[in-house]
């Protein structure tokens, strides 16, 4: 492969930029739901704060190696991301991406905390659920663009999403479990004084807390980029529709999370399941139909 | 070092109380007192929590509960009494089974009296507590700095 200047100036982007957008997004996720529910709500950079709080706490761990499996958590996090915006394969991404999901599960488990453990088991069920809809987005870039390169995928004449409308529909539904927000914050209540104390966070404290959400700010502009991915053409101007829509799904997941309770892990399998079958299955059965 | 007072988390618990004050306490959380603006989360996970709310008195069953509580909460931390109850014992002072004030069992910072104590002043407790809570912070930093090692990593015994 070349040196290529562009995908460096992508990947140094993501790694540098990714954690302040996350961070924003947040801050205005809080912000815009205060304002749902006619509060005035925290200051948008509420998330940065709290990130300093907890570097400046003491760290109280009851098995240090979760730190460690934070650490290759976020590692792994981080490399998803920069191989989805150097460009490089898909599927890859979406394989490293469920690697460091593991090591979240390690990171949770190992304190055995029931709470932790609780969240731990939830965590495996999410993956269950979510990973069909994961894997079918990677089959439906691949059916019409015959690459699994998102370089490639990016640089086609159309976007995706006119063709692939169905698989766009269930990987939003599945960034509702990825995006930890109701109704299926299964793994860890988006509320940390509910019933699950925040389930798989429940013993992460000070530095460990920070690794974490800072992890979670590289997931969510990675998951928002594939939302990209679905807009993006050779078209320069395909990139400002690309935001829009990013911002658009991002408010929609807001409202979602406003307006509804955390349901069953049972219900969750069964809806997202369901949807992604109906909407990616019969979308992949018509560009099979058409792309033969 | 940082600015950590814009973040503080609450840890609430409710002692033997009648409830007053936890319903007010809640009360500061909705939308008319708000008390996430300042930056607070109300956490139910003393790992996490910068502040620790107690409401009620403390009597023999809960007094273990509450000192763990208190352990479990990394440094800084700050106690704060809501009510009248959690500052003195108050109307239950004199039960077989009451020890009397929070204090009793664990060091207090912040006293918020009144029964039932109204938002207006738990939002003042908070915000006193914040500031302590800062103060205590810059002087974690400072002992972190001279006693290199000691204080960050340390382990729960037990």
């Amino acid at each position: 492969m070349k040196f290529d200047t562009a995908r460096l100036i992508w990947i140094i982007g993501y790694l540098v930029l990714a954690p302040f957008i996350g961070g924003l997004l947040e801050g205005f996720d809080r912000k815009i739901s205060a304002r749902m529910q006619r509060r005035v709500g925290p200051p948008i950079l509420q998330p940065f704060y709290d990130v300093q709080k907890l570097f400046n706490k003491q760290t109280i761990a009851v098995r240090k190696t979760q730190f460690s499996f934070l650490i290759a958590y976020m590692v792994l996090m981080i490399f998803t991301g920069a191989m989805f915006f150097g460009g490089v394969d898909l599927l890859m991404c979406f394989f490293v991406l469920s690697t460091a999901a593991t090591f979240l599960i390690f990171a949770a488990s190992v304190t055995n905390s029931p709470y932790s453990a609780i969240g731990a088991q939830r965590e495996m069920i999410q993956m269950m659920t979510y990973e069909p809809a994961v894997l079918m987005t990677a089959v439906g870039f691949y059916l019409i663009r015959g690459t699994f390169d998102v370089d490639r995928i990016a640089r086609a004449g159309s976007s995706a999403i006119v063709v692939l409308p169905g698989f766009f529909f269930a990987f939003v539904f599945i960034l509702t479990i990825k995006m930890r927000k109701s109704p299926f914050d299964e793994a860890g209540s988006h509320h940390p004084h509910q019933e699950l104390v925040k389930g798989i966070t429940t013993e992460m404290g000070a530095k460990n807390l920070a690794v974490y959400t800072i992890t979670e700010w590289y997931e969510n502009v990675f998951l928002l980029g594939v939302v990209g991915l679905f807009i993006v053409n050779r078209n320069p101007l395909s990139y400002i529709g690309a935001i829009v829509v990013i911002l658009l799904v991002y408010f929609l997941e807001i409202l979602i999370d406003n307006a509804s309770a955390r349901v069953r892990w049972q219900t969750m399998l069964k809806m997202t399941w369901g949807v992604t079958l109906l909407t990616a299955g019969v979308n992949l059965m018509m560009l099979m139909l058409i792309y033969r | 070092m940082g600015k950590v007072k814009r973040s503080p988390w609450l840890l609430h618990y409710d002692g033997s109380s009648c409830n007053g004050c936890d319903i007010e306490v809640l009360a500061t959380l909705t939308p008319v007192y708000d008390a996430e603006r300042l930056g607070v989360e109300n956490t139910g996970d003393p790992m996490q929590a910068d502040i620790l709310l107690i409401t009620g008195g403390i009597n023999e069953q809960n007094a273990p509960v509450v000192k763990q509580l208190y352990d479990q909460m990394p440094r800084p931390k700050v106690v704060v009494a809501v009510g009248i109850c959690a500052c003195t014992g108050g109307i239950f002072k004199d039960c077989y089974n009451i020890r009397g004030g929070v204090d009793t069992t664990i060091p207090v910072d912040i006293y918020v009296p009144g029964c039932a104590a109204r938002p207006q002043s738990i939002i003042d407790g908070i915000i006193k507590a914040r500031d302590l809570f800062q103060k205590r912070s810059d002087e974690h930093d400072e002992y972190e700095k001279t006693h290199h090692g000691g204080a960050g990593e340390e382990k729960i015994n037990g």
